[in-house]
């Protein structure tokens, strides 16, 4: 099984991690990941902010390298790249302007896209391609007696629920329960966690992070698990900020999923940087090992 | 406020702004939302809003396009989708946010106390420069001009992801990164030379 892989600006700088993982933990699912060459920001909501076309070029020189570099599926690990790279998709199909305009642009950087690459979400990848079935009989430590909140983020469903639902998503809590964990039912965990907001408008993003920690702890969680860098970023980084905001003394610790599977399949904290998450997890790994 | 929409600039400024909203994919589905308000409830911002999605749609079917666009309603949209997978019109909400942010953008009528205007140019600054985000540009960009409290805020989480190296200082430039500004660049003659 091969894979294109799009690691996303943040998988290079606070989103490491979660590219170390990904990566760490396909190797132990014996899945190859070829990165995509030379690929660009995905334009994120930024762009959509700016210039509706240029959002959709900017994401289509992505998927115009991934259609010379190989017939494999583009496996994108953020939420928000996973919603632009595939917005792109669906408007070229949907509108006759937009595809003729990026392929103008594509063009003009010798670049040409026909709107066929899957764009796929590495949780999709994991379910639906690999398998449960797979990854459980990889495991060399159950995560037996662990906790989990499952904490989706916006984009990894929405708008479009292409492989989970847009209000209830289930697919991290079945992975999670398959790897031997007990998954915690909580309103918060397809909530949104600000995002951006969290620079612009501090109150309101650090209020959703609030209600995300207050949700994850009163469940008795043992760690919360991301799909996305911002999510990450925002509920782990910002806890200090939050405690700050409303007088409460989270120390909970956040990390990305695919560190957590990664650990289960027998691959080292190193490996997949568990050490530069700010919020210890040494209780999880502590937990786990034993 | 005075409104815009009983003048005639204004009044051409809301016929292009209804031209470009309906020219977007699904968008005119807006001609058919029943102000249920589904989308206001289930935004996770609106309380921080001057006006709900709702009001928004409303406000910009009467020709009001001087509150859509001064409203603080726009730039709170954190792009959660909660209101799109929900309009029983199924009325794109979240990208009808996007195009009034684009427009007040381009006609320069962006709400002064909002730093996510900035924020977005900064974003692309960085991205048509280095073919990526560097976020630690973007940051450091941020903070200087908009926010001069944000960098005492955040050390202490600062200094642990720089620890951590989850803020490398350097930028990674892609090889095709003049592609980025030459693609924005097409479009942009493009766009000049339909008028």
């Amino acid at each position: 099984m091969r894979y294109l892989y799009y690691p996303g600006c943040s998988g290079e700088a606070t989103g490491k991690a979660y590219d170390m993982s990904t990566r760490a933990m396909m190797e132990k699912l014996g899945v190859e990941l070829a990165e995509l060459d030379d690929w660009n920001c995905c334009g994120a909501t930024s762009y959509f902010n700016t210039r509706e076309l240029d959002s959709f070029a900017i994401a289509g020189r992505n998927l115009a390298i991934a259609q010379k570099q190989g017939d494999e599926d583009l496996c994108v690990t953020c939420n928000a790249c996973y919603t632009a790279l595939e917005k792109a998709n669906h408007y070229m199909a949907e509108s006759p302007r937009i595809r003729e305009a990026v392929n103008g642009a594509l063009g003009s950087v010798g670049r040409s896209y026909d709107g066929s690459k899957h764009v796929r979400h590495i949780m999709d990848v994991l379910i639906n391609d690999i398998g449960l079935d797979a990854v459980k009989e990889k495991v060399v430590r159950p995560l037996t007696g662990l906790k989990v909140a499952c904490y989706y983020g916006c984009q990894y469903s929405r708008p479009w629920g292409i492989f989970d639902d847009v209000e209830f998503p289930v697919t991290m809590d079945h992975l999670f329960q398959a790897l031997g964990a007990e998954t915690v039912d909580y309103a918060a965990k397809m909530k949104c966690c600000g995002g951006m907001m969290m620079l612009t408008k501090e109150e309101g993003a650090l209020r959703m992070c609030h209600e995300l920690l207050y949700c994850a702890e009163r469940e008795d969680a043992d760690v919360v698990v991301c799909a996305c860098p911002m999510c990450e970023m925002n509920v782990e980084g910002y806890q200090p900020r939050v405690n700050k905001a409303f007088g409460t003394s989270f120390n909970i610790p956040v990390m990305y999923f695919t560190q957590l599977v990664g650990l289960a399949l027998g691959a080292s904290s190193k490996e997949l940087g568990i050490d530069k998450q700010i919020v210890s997890c040494d209780r999880v790994v502590a937990a786990i090992s034993a | 406020m005075t409104e815009l929409a009983t003048t005639p600039q204004a009044k051409a400024l809301h016929r292009q702004f209804v031209e470009d909203v309906m020219s977007m994919p699904g968008g005119e589905k807006i001609r058919i939302c029943q102000q249920c308000g589904t989308c206001t409830g289930s935004c996770p911002t609106s309380y921080l809003m001057d006006y709900g999605p709702r009001e928004i749609i409303a406000a910009f079917r009467a020709g009001m396009i001087d509150r859509v666009v001064k409203s603080n309603t726009i730039w709170l949209c954190t792009s959660c989708y909660s209101c799109t997978v929900r309009c029983p019109a199924n009325i794109k909400i979240t990208e009808l946010m996007y195009e009034l942010k684009r427009l007040a953008i381009k006609y320069d009528l962006t709400p002064k106390d909002s730093k996510s205007p900035a924020m977005t140019k900064y974003f692309l600054d960085s991205v048509r420069k280095h073919g990526r985000n560097h976020e630690v540009e973007l940051m450091a960009k941020y903070m200087l001009t908009k926010d001069w409290s944000l960098p005492f805020k955040f050390m202490g989480t600062g200094l642990k992801l720089f620890l951590a190296g989850r803020l490398p200082l350097a930028a990674k430039d892609i090889r095709g990164r003049d592609e980025i500004g030459r693609i924005s660049a097409y479009l942009e003659a493009e766009e000049a030379k339909a008028r």
